[in-house]
């Protein structure tokens, strides 16, 4: 997010209370809350603790936390990318109308088509200084509209194709291929932020675009990348749904799913400003929206509710995680 | 530009700085009179009274969100949640009108505005980010707008007429919501010119802490500017939910992105600080004409309107992006 960043407030800092200070830091409290969570809904929601349904609570959250993945890495950069549900339905739709010719077709095309409006974010974000909200709402809305033209206008593609809808119903063994992939996107994400250069680049361009560049960082492919990486895991996650669905929907695959993401990534504890973030954290995230939908399903509390309790847990996470130095 | 002008150029850099800034500002009036010049030679059907009051009836509803969106944008700030504001005015309306009109329309208006000083306390004395602020308050108030209707649309009681008026009916040959529009842009566009609640917003928008320093009451206005941007979401509520004579808990979806891209062609920026009420009318008309212009030509499917609506307010910004760089390079 180049230029649009803000000096910090000037108000004097208040001491923390001494009972903040017992509280441990904001990836401890998620977890927290996530074991509080499960074990609650292991004693008073009839069915909860049941092998079948935690399997179902990780399918479920296979797709968000695969796009949530590559949110971190867009905010923890200080940018946002509100276009990873059109991507997934861009992904879909694509898969769905070359299918005809072969996965081997199908899937690199659908991949790199969906990447590509990630390369685009990224481009105009990093050379035209284009603040990433208004970039990736144009791509939400552009990109919607794209997906509608490929389903041949508008239609549903129905996918009649036993080897594409393992990516969304197979197992390996007991466990469904899209928590593996999820898995390795998790596992992909922790490894690059953690342990390579691009991942100091990505942090550094986050915390002080101005600093990073005059260090030496490659600011500007540092951020292409960063929304191509969004872009292709939305793809991915787009190409699951479809298979799960046995269809290209392309007015419902990812719709709302930027929230979904952002709400993972903040609950998580990674700073909308930039330049710290946790993938794990975005995984708990994750967890603690999908089970208290699942809960709350279960217990018919109506779906309103659940939104409504959504809300406050964004709220409250990035109230416990405000800075607390100026 | 150049990187080698001399102090004795410094007229000349004036004048080009000064139309650079002249562009800036209207470029979004050349290219919505350049749509309507187009349009009019193109479409014989475009010209006629009829078609610009259906334009301008069609856009009102997103120009009074986008006018409360401009003021919190000014500051700086953004503001998610109009959609559901919107929703929940409208539905609140609907629920209330069998009491009458004037408790309809003062409980829908009320409680949005009611949430969005709710949005604007969190943002100011809790001090959470607007964008989680409204994000989270588009959330919650579609699960209230959904809860207190059982996810079912509610009918307007044909007895609340003055609020049935609201969306339905006709002042000479100007319908009601169009004139509505006009007042609160007149309103809107005389607070930020001539008031210091005005005049505060901007200073805000520059430099929160400079704003601060002076002994600005920051948090008051913040406060006051969220709330006006929920009235005025409710306002579009009230009367969408009047002309379709049902409160639907689902209206208004996506409809901050379209008031943000309405801002954002307009010319107002969205770092804060630079912008106004004139540019963001403009912007809804632009986008209004542009796709009037569309269902005109009756051969571009929805789908590709989508495309070219997200194609075109990229562009825009792209342009905007350089003449504001080169601006500030003078």
């Amino acid at each position: 997010m180049t230029g649009a960043a803000k000096p910090a407030r000037v108000a004097a800092p208040p001491s923390p209370p001494a009972w903040r200070r017992l509280v441990p830091g904001p990836a401890y409290a998620a977890v927290a809350a996530l074991g509080v969570l499960v074990a609650l809904n292991a004693l008073f929601t009839p069915n909860f603790a049941t092998a079948s349904n935690l399997w179902n609570v990780l399918l479920q959250v296979s797709t968000v936390v695969l796009v949530a993945v590559g949110m971190t890495l867009v905010i923890s950069t200080g940018g946002i990318d509100l276009s990873v549900g059109s991507v997934m339905a861009i992904a879909g739709a694509v898969a769905a109308v070359l299918l005809d010719r072969g996965m081997a077709v199908a899937l690199p095309a659908a991949l790199i088509g969906g990447t590509l409006v990630g390369v685009l974010n990224g481009a105009l974000v990093a050379a035209l200084r284009v603040q990433p909200i208004v970039v990736t709402l144009a791509t939400l809305i552009a990109g919607r509209g794209l997906a509608q033209v490929i389903s041949h206008e508008g239609e549903l593609v129905t996918i009649d194709h036993p080897g594409f809808a393992l990516l969304g119903r197979g197992h390996l063994g007991p466990i469904p291929y899209q928590a593996l992939i999820a898995l390795a996107s998790v596992a992909a994400g922790v490894f690059l932020l953690r342990a390579t250069p691009f991942g100091r680049y990505v942090l550094a361009a986050g915390g002080n675009p101005a600093a990073a560049r005059l260090a030496g960082v490659p600011v500007q492919r540092t951020i292409v990348s960063v929304y191509a990486a969004s872009a292709f895991l939305a793809s991915v996650a787009g190409l699951i749904v479809a298979s799960r669905l046995g269809a290209s929907d392309a007015a419902k695959i990812g719709q709302n799913m930027e929230l979904d993401a952002i709400a993972a990534v903040v609950v998580g504890g990674t700073a909308l400003s930039g330049g710290r973030a946790t993938v794990l954290g975005t995984v708990v995230g994750a967890l603690i929206m999908q089970v208290i939908a699942t809960s709350f399903n279960m217990l018919l509390v109506p779906y309103s509710w659940s939104l409504a309790l959504k809300a406050a847990i964004i709220l409250l996470a990035v109230y416990l995680q405000r800075p607390k130095r100026v | 530009m150049s990187t080698t002008s001399l102090p004795s150029v410094a007229g000349s850099r004036f004048t080009g700085a000064r139309a650079l800034g002249l562009l800036l500002r209207s470029g979004a009036v050349v290219a919505l009179v350049a749509a309507c010049i187009f349009g009019a030679m193109r479409y014989y059907a475009f010209a006629t009274p009829e078609n610009v009051v259906n334009v301008l009836r069609q856009n009102s509803m997103l120009g009074l969100v986008a006018l409360g969106m401009t003021f919190v944008i000014l500051t700086g700030g953004i503001d998610l949640s109009v959609g559901s504001l919107l929703a929940v005015a409208g539905v609140v309306a609907a629920m209330l009108s069998t009491h009458g009109s004037l408790p309809a329309i003062a409980g829908g208006l009320g409680t949005a505005m009611l949430l969005g000083i709710v949005n604007g306390v969190l943002i100011a004395k809790v001090r959470i980010q607007p964008f989680i602020v409204t994000l989270a308050m588009l959330i919650a108030a579609r699960a209230l707008a959904l809860a207190a209707t059982a996810e079912q649309s509610v009918t307007v009681s044909p007895d609340a007429s003055a609020l049935s008026w609201l969306g339905r009916g006709e002042l000479g040959p100007v319908p009601l919501p169009v004139a509505l529009l006009v007042l609160a842009y007149l309103i809107g566009w005389t607070m930020l010119r001539y008031t210091r609640f005005g005049r505060y917003l901007y200073a805000i928008g520059d430099s929160e802490d400079a704003a601060r320093l002076m002994g600005l009451p920051v948090d008051r206005i913040v406060i006051a500017t969220y709330a006006l941007s929920g009235a005025l979401a409710g306002l579009g509520g009230i009367v969408l939910a009047a002309r379709l004579g049902a409160g639907q808990p689902v209206a208004g979806t996506g409809w901050e992105l379209d008031a943000i891209a309405a801002v954002v062609v307009g010319g107002t920026l969205l770092t804060g600080g630079q912008g106004g009420a004139g540019s963001t009318l403009v912007g809804v008309l632009l986008l209004g004409v542009i796709f009037n212009l569309f269902n005109l030509e009756g051969t571009i499917s929805p789908w590709w309107q989508w495309v070219l609506r997200g194609v075109f307010l990229l562009g825009v910004v792209i342009v905007q992006g350089r003449l504001q760089r080169r601006l500030t390079h003078e």
